[in-house]
């Protein structure tokens, strides 16, 4: 199994992630990276055990999870991954924030900073929220998302989910296909994958297509036939329902017909191809029931598990610093 | 009120792009005009300052401000400014007109640009003849263009017949509804709403041709592109009367700019790409962008404390303008007299104010400035809201001394 490359100032005592919050991708380097991914694998396994799922180093930490747009998934994922390493852990909803009441989004910040919380996870419509919002609080700060952006866990949580299928990122071709203008799951895996060495590949109408993908180092296709040819990992997003009314695509079938991940078309990637979707998924609209129920090439339960394991580990390596660990401080 | 003494300003380098005056002279102000230029001993009862080493230029008009803000004016050297119509409520009706007409004085006389459709709605034609006799100088779409190719012709044939200049707002509005930023690598990895840049040449495009067929005067507030430039000059060759305008920020910033989230460059029209940028800096130095403003649209903290695309467009602009205007002339981009035109002349030209020359008769609006005089923008010691995207830039060139119709309006 790939490891980490090792660090070039680890040999003094730094430690492997300098990083106050994490915010996105963008500011992470693959050794930094391969860090958390490492880190997640040890509560890859107490989840699985049948066993009291606990652990108590978080301890009287308190976890706020202030998500200022929908989410159950995430939001559901954050708040296991907070009790099962022993914080206390709140919610936040959007229903109850007081950004309904005319509040600003950095006096909502003030007030919860206030109540001394030992790290927040954020989700927010706007990109550049959770930045804002890290830059007046005192602790660590995780975005679960913010506007099209980045969703850093999200893209970790992939990374876990294909170095464990796959053994390896680096080298494999990985097509992610769908609504990549709005996606942040597409941006922070474009960052991720590129950075850990993997050939990535943007699939998507044209109209669904952001310009300057080049700047990711990632292939542009059209055609989705062509972008999957020979893939290792083809990664479905989630299109709106709004989205294909004829704003960006005419209906769902034609996006169905075109750019729907079928048999007939997965039949051109790899023959051990992984399928991953960051869900929730419209089955019949850009994948087919019978390719997401299938376990041995269907990743996306996996990629749920994936995710409280990962989440456990970034709430555990951003709060060392404030509890004291050996080498942390 | 008694009238003012006659002020004197000797030693100082005068420059006047109208006449082309352009060197070491004496200059008399006396009842609110310039009443002599030459080498004359100053009356005896002349108050004299002594502009040694300092550049004497008309006060400058700035074109397309948002708010007139005097002592920020004042501290640019700004003597007169052409508003906008995007007040609250819109300059829409003659009385608006008139009243924003007197706001600023005597220190800042305020040239208002009259909606051109109700409410800035761009559906109905606001009253613009009525407002013309309000004393607007021109009218103006607002901060947006009129999405409704219909309406902005019968707007530019409407104002043609009064001799309104239009102004215009260059963003294709559909292409550009809801993004914050232009098309390119920095909005994608920023993940921020994003139009593409020739937004811009299709409405200077359509604009022109609309003001060909027309015969109206059509001024572009703001050209920041290359390709919106290149629909500007061919316009102007098949004879269409069209102006363009810019301001420092697209001089002097690329879409970079927007990286962390910076709200204070979120500006309208959004930053745009290098080579765009250094597009536009060649039509100044061609002579095709005529008019030089600040764009100052102050924004409240509240405002701007914001996620990206939440945050208000628009900056500080009116104490930066002279210095970063100073930044062409340094770079060799224009001469000194030429930005001098760009920043009085021609705005007053354009607009047919009775200002922006230092000819005899002309008003005592006057800027001096030491165009060297080293300093670092601070948008904390701003007049107002100090929301710039300079804030921290080391800058050269100081306004010494504004005069506004005679009298010493501010000086440092």
């Amino acid at each position: 199994m790939e490891r980490a490359p090792s660090h070039p100032a680890l040999a003094d005592g730094v430690h492997p992630f300098p990083h106050e919050h994490l915010l996105g991708i963008a500011q992470l380097k693959p050794w930094e990276i391969a860090f958390l991914i490492d880190e997640s694998e040890q509560w890859v396994e107490m989840n699985r055990s049948r066993a009291a799922k606990h652990d108590e180093r978080l301890r009287g930490l308190t976890q706020i999870n202030a998500f200022f747009e929908n989410s159950t998934r995430t939001l559901l994922s954050f708040e296991i991954a907070g009790k099962r390493l022993g914080a206390d852990v709140v919610n936040l909803g959007v229903s109850g924030s007081s950004l309904k009441k005319g509040e600003t989004l950095l006096d909502t910040a003030l007030t919860l900073n206030a109540m001394h919380p030992d790290m927040i996870v954020i989700r927010h419509g706007s990109s550049g929220a959770v930045q804002l919002i890290s830059e007046k609080v005192d602790c660590p700060v995780l975005n679960a998302g913010d506007g099209r952006h980045e969703h850093p866990t999200q893209a970790l949580l992939d990374a876990l989910t294909i170095r464990r299928r796959k053994g390896r990122i680096a080298g494999l071709k990985v097509a992610i296909c769908g609504d990549i203008l709005h996606s942040r799951v597409a941006r922070s895996n474009f960052q991720l994958l590129a950075s850990m060495g993997a050939e990535v590949r943007a699939v998507a109408p044209p109209t669904l297509l952001p310009d300057g993908l080049d700047g990711y180092a990632v292939t542009s296709f059209t055609d989705m036939d062509a972008g999957l040819r020979d893939a290792d990992v083809v990664m479905m997003l989630r299109l709106q329902t709004e989205r294909m009314e004829g704003a960006y695509v005419p209906s769902p079938r034609e996006y169905f017909r075109f750019y729907g991940l079928t048999e007939a078309r997965l039949a051109r990637a790899a023959g051990d191809v992984l399928v991953m979707h960051p869900g929730p998924m419209n089955r019949g609209v850009e994948i087919e029931s019978a390719i997401a129920d299938d376990i041995a090439r269907s990743a996306v339960s996996e990629q749920v598990e994936m995710g409280v394991a990962v989440r456990m580990a970034c709430l555990d390596v951003l709060t060392r610093r404030r509890r004291g660990v050996k080498g942390w401080a | 009120m008694t009238p003012a003494a006659p002020i004197a300003i000797i030693n100082g380098r005068v420059i006047c792009p109208a006449s082309g005056q352009d060197g070491i002279a004496t200059i008399l102000l006396q009842d609110r005009m310039v009443a002599g230029i030459g080498h004359a001993e100053p009356p005896s009862h002349a108050q004299v300052i002594d502009a040694r080493g300092l550049v004497v230029a008309p006060g400058l008009i700035d074109v397309g401000v948002f708010r007139a803000h005097p002592p920020a004016c004042h501290a640019g050297g700004i003597t007169r400014v052409v508003l906008m119509p995007d007040q609250s409520p819109p300059l829409d009706d003659p009385a608006l007109v008139a009243y924003a007409q007197g706001s600023g004085k005597p220190d800042v006389w305020v040239h208002p640009l009259a909606a051109a459709t109700r409410g800035l709605q761009g559906v109905e034609l606001a009253e613009i003849g009525l407002a013309q006799a309000a004393g607007a100088v021109g009218v103006a779409t607002g901060r947006r263009a009129i999405a409704d190719a219909r309406v902005m012709h019968r707007l530019l044939a409407y104002a043609r017949a009064f001799g309104l200049t239009v102004v215009s707002h260059a963003e294709d509005a559909a292409l550009t509804a809801g993004a914050v930023a232009t098309s390119g690598e920095y909005a994608t990895r920023l993940g921020l709403a994003a139009a593409p840049a020739f937004a811009e040449a299709l409405a200077i495009a359509r604009d022109c041709r609309l003001a060909e067929a027309t015969g109206a005067a059509l001024h572009i507030r703001q050209v920041t592109t290359a390709e919106g430039l290149a629909a500007l000059l061919a316009a102007r060759a098949r004879g269409v009367d069209v102006t363009a305008g810019i301001t420092p920020a697209h001089l002097l910033l690329n879409d970079m700019a927007v990286s962390g989230f910076r709200s204070f460059a979120r500006l309208s029209p959004p930053l745009r790409h290098e080579r765009d940028r250094l597009a536009v800096i060649e039509g100044v130095r061609s002579g095709a962008i005529d008019i030089l403003a600040s764009g100052h649209d102050p924004q409240s903290q509240e405002d701007k404390r914001q996620p990206f695309a939440d945050a208000r467009a628009g900056m500080a602009g009116a104490q930066t303008l002279l210095a970063l205007g100073l930044g062409l002339v340094r770079d060799d981009v224009i001469d000194l007299p030429r930005l001098i035109a760009m920043l009085s002349l021609n705005p007053a030209r354009r607009f047919g104010l009775v200002a922006g020359t230092l000819q005899l008769g002309a008003p005592a609006d006057i800027a001096v400035f030491d165009e060297h005089a080293p300093w670092r923008i601070d948008g904390r010691m701003f007049h107002g809201a100090g929301n710039t995207p300079f804030d921290g830039l080391p800058t050269a060139g100081r306004v010494r001394m504004t005069i506004k119709g005679g009298e010493l309006a501010w000086q440092c």
